[in-house]
């Protein structure tokens, strides 16, 4: 392995006087080497190239949903062109859209968007459709308008149900930006190509931890929204 | 016959949902368990085809234990028949009936006649049969789950609350709908249910239940309603006992009066209170005054013989004049029974 | 649009062990192996933890690790540890990331069955496994086809981003376009791929028309 590793002639930061270094040394000399491939640096990449597909989904997908739920007619053919969205592979997709925006995090940011509203407008459609009809008839009843009423009835009984999509949205998102490594454009996943490239497992290892951590605080994060938005809920399971 | 002796059913966290319950359930008869929640009716049933079993005493299927005998083979000789009916959503409905014909081996021409057959026994429209249960009303699925009971024609049919989940109308259609067809099938019937208008209505034998699974008492619906054992089966009786237990008096005795009617066009003239106003072919149209003043007033009316004597009293609540119009089966009026006459009835009934 | 003329018009891409039908095969090979290879792993344990109701932990686990994973990331691991003698070291971590979709749908559809007809198969004496292939599988079909369909896509795509690690398949032109700067191939290979994709989701929406009973989907009319 040691003899290998030294033919294929990896870059000098991989190597050490004697033989190559453990998993702990190698992270603690590549951490923050003040140059743009350093793992802080690529971690910072992948939090911005997983988050605003994420925030720009939700923005995007609730008047989306919102009109889906109001003109019942646009549902389908919305949910129809977001689920073949949906089905088309990401690699591929970069690949197409690099002719438009070139090789940068917006041609990663833009179909991560895309998939998250696949994912979300159905979440909202549900959420909204989770209202119950007697509360909703009753909010009328009571001389809400339309507005206040889906700001203080439908959307906060619907939260827990897009909150659920956004999880989803955030777990998928965070594993897929490793994606656009290929492009040149993958945050952490530019520690998998560069250990393609030079055979070394190390970084893989960082790489896939740090990613399935990212998702793990992501999600973690947005149950604890949960808990705080919808106080509710908690209550009915505890009684 | 269905036998229970001495039946428990623990479960591990010690709660007893049934309680030495012994008690028989007659060949050819609906025996009705009754209770509210928590009384282990459903247990008690469900111990009958082994989807629970006894963890005390014996359950015996004519003198057999039905311990002995393998599950699956248990419940293809029983009808089951639950509340939401539980058809099979990706069945058509004929193929729903046959289900259990099919698991018998039956050939598939046979099973198909049956199942058609089975759907008008239980009033649907055959053409029906080529449906899924999801286009059904509620009320047509419940007749679909009694055919599907049916089917491999069982002596005993097990029944689960299955008429609680439609409406009162359907409920009580669905009601008559099986006192028909079990006035011509005669099978072993345990009916479940927590409503004991319809135990009283369709037992031959109510076994009422309290919680913690005891038997509190087994009788006929008459002794029931008259002589409740003690006060949990007089407060789960409920009300109206006295006006309920008239069903069971008949009306075969009452004296009818036939001079008390009148054709259409009458002026007045009799020196009777209240006169029945009759048409050309001898239905009633309504009561007069005696003096022939004001027109034809409401009435109500009973078949004497078949209706009970709170058919009877309810006609005549109906009506100013206080009688009660007898009609025979084509509805013409076959005398009327008078206050007097109903009193007399009423007192007999009494001291029954 | 010259990218794609330049593609799909030159007669060298038409033919040989890198040309589009060896290529658009090997695709479908390797995609169709995961996916069967998956399914006869998830399946079965769908149904077994769905029908039972023991092992549900392993599907939650499960579901929410496989979106968590970073494909390229298992398929670089698999190859740097196995090495690139076989298709193996590719084709495991294809259907490590297959099964979570499978599983979780099949568990879930099984355990959506109504208790009540469950409890009604039980009581006219179907025995366990009549009810499981007669009344959970058929009521649960389309959820386990869902499954199946979410996993194919997972497949198709995976299987492109593995060309990176060596595996042929449609994602080769892509990759190796992207590595010489030769667009055509590049622009080509995606459009074939995207296509690939659509026609493996129509399929499976053909499939989900003609095996899901009409009682299920609702999809006859009341007359």
């Amino acid at each position: 392995m040691r003899d290998a590793l030294l033919a294929d002639g990896p870059p000098a930061i991989w190597l050490v006087a004697d033989g190559p270094p453990t998993i702990w040394e190698w992270i603690a000399r590549n951490w923050d080497t003040g140059r743009g491939g350093s793992i802080k640096n690529l971690l910072g990449d992948h939090l911005v190239m997983s988050l605003v597909p994420i925030v720009a989904g939700l923005a995007l997908a609730l008047p989306l949903g919102l009109a889906s739920v109001r003109w019942r007619w646009l549902y389908q053919p919305t949910a129809g062109l977001f689920n073949v969205i949906y089905a088309l592979p990401s690699l591929p997709v970069f690949m197409l859209l690099i002719s438009v925006t070139g090789l940068s995090k917006t041609t990663v940011i833009i179909p991560l968007t895309f998939y998250a509203i696949a994912v979300l407008i159905p979440a909202v459609v549900d959420g909204l459709g989770s209202v119950p009809d007697h509360v909703r008839q009753s909010a009328v009843a009571m001389g809400f308008t339309p507005l206040r009423r889906l700001l203080r009835v439908e959307l906060p009984i619907a939260t827990p149900v897009v909150l659920a999509g956004l999880r989803v949205v955030a777990v998928s998102s965070i594993s897929l930006v490793s994606v656009g490594a290929v492009i040149g454009e993958g945050g952490l996943g530019m520690l998998f190509t560069r250990a393609y490239q030079n055979p070394f497992l190390p970084p893989v290892i960082v790489g896939i931890v740090l990613i399935v951590a990212l998702a793990l605080v992501a999600d973690a994060l947005l149950v604890l929204a949960q808990r705080l938005l919808t106080p509710w809920v908690r209550a009915r399971r505890a009684s | 016959m269905i036998t229970f002796d001495s039946v428990t059913k623990r479960y591990p966290d010690g709660t007893v949902a049934v309680d030495h319950l012994s008690l028989e359930a007659p060949t050819g008869e609906v025996t009705v368990f009754v209770g509210p929640s928590g009384c282990g009716k459903t247990t008690s049933l469900r111990m009958i085809n082994r989807m629970i079993d006894a963890t005390e005493g014996e359950i015996l299927l004519d003198g057999r234990p039905v311990r002995e005998i393998d599950p699956p083979t248990l419940r293809r000789g029983i009808g089951y028949v639950i509340q939401q009916a539980g058809l099979f959503p990706h069945k058509k409905i004929v193929d729903n009936i046959a289900t259990v014909p099919h698991l018998l081996g039956w050939d598939r021409g046979k099973a198909r006649a049956r199942a058609m057959e089975l759907l008008e026994r239980v009033g649907l429209d055959p053409a029906m049969g080529e449906r899924y249960p999801f286009q059904l009303s509620g009320g047509q699925q419940q007749r679909v789950g009694v055919a599907r009971a049916l089917a491999a024609d069982p002596p005993v049919l097990l029944m689960d609350e299955p008429f609680s989940a439609v409406d009162p109308i359907v409920r009580t259609s669905l009601q008559d709908e099986l006192l028909r067809l079990q006035a011509e099938l005669n099978k072993t019937i345990v009916f479940v249910t927590h409503d004991i208008d319809e135990a009283i209505k369709l037992g031959d034998r109510v076994a009422v239940l309290r919680v913690g699974g005891r038997l509190a008492q087994l009788a006929d619906p008459k002794t029931l309603l008259s002589e409740p054992a003690d006060d949990f089966v007089r407060e789960f009786l409920g009300r109206d006992r006295g006006i309920r237990r008239l069903q069971f008096v008949s009306t075969e005795g009452l004296r009818l009066r036939t001079d008390l009617t009148v054709p259409e066009g009458y002026e007045g003239g009799r020196s009777e209170p209240w006169l029945l106003v009759v048409t050309k072919d001898g239905r009633p149209l309504g009561w007069i005054a005696g003096d022939g003043r004001g027109g034809p007033e409401p009435y109500g009316t009973f078949r004497p013989g078949q209706d009970s004597m709170r058919a009877a009293l309810d006609a005549a609540l109906l009506s100013p004049s206080g009688c009660a119009v007898a009609v025979d089966e084509e509805g013409k009026v076959a005398g009327v029974a008078t206050r007097e006459a109903l009193d007399a009835a009423l007192a007999e009934a009494a001291d029954a | 649009m010259n990218w794609l003329t330049g593609f799909f018009g030159d007669p060298a891409n038409w033919s040989g062990p890198g040309g589009i039908p060896a290529r658009l095969l090997e695709h479908v090979e390797f995609s169709a192996l995961a996916l069967v290879l998956a399914m006869l792993l998830a399946v079965p344990l769908g149904l077994l933890i769905g029908h039972t109701g023991r092992g549900a932990l392993l599907v939650v686990v499960s579901a929410n690790l496989s979106r968590a994973l970073p494909t390229l990331g298992l398929l670089v691991m698999f190859v740097l540890l196995l090495g690139t003698a076989s298709i193996w070291p590719v084709i495991i971590p294809l259907v490590l990331l297959a099964v979570p979709p499978i599983l979780v749908n099949t568990y879930e559809g099984v355990r959506g069955v109504d208790p009540e007809l469950r409890d009604a198969a039980y009581g006219m004496g179907l025995r366990g496994g009549q009810v499981l292939g007669r009344v959970l599988v058929p009521v649960a079909l389309p959820l386990i086809l869902l499954g199946l369909r979410l996993s194919a896509i997972q497949v198709v795509a995976t299987t492109t981003v593995a060309a990176y690690t060596g595996l042929g398949g449609l994602g080769r032109f892509v990759i190796d376009g992207f590595a010489t700067k030769d667009y055509a191939s590049v622009v080509g290979g995606s459009v074939l791929i995207v296509l690939f994709a659509l026609v493996v989701q129509i399929g499976f929406t053909l499939v989900q028309r003609t095996t899901v009973s009409p009682g299920v989907s609702q999809r006859v009319r009341s007359r």
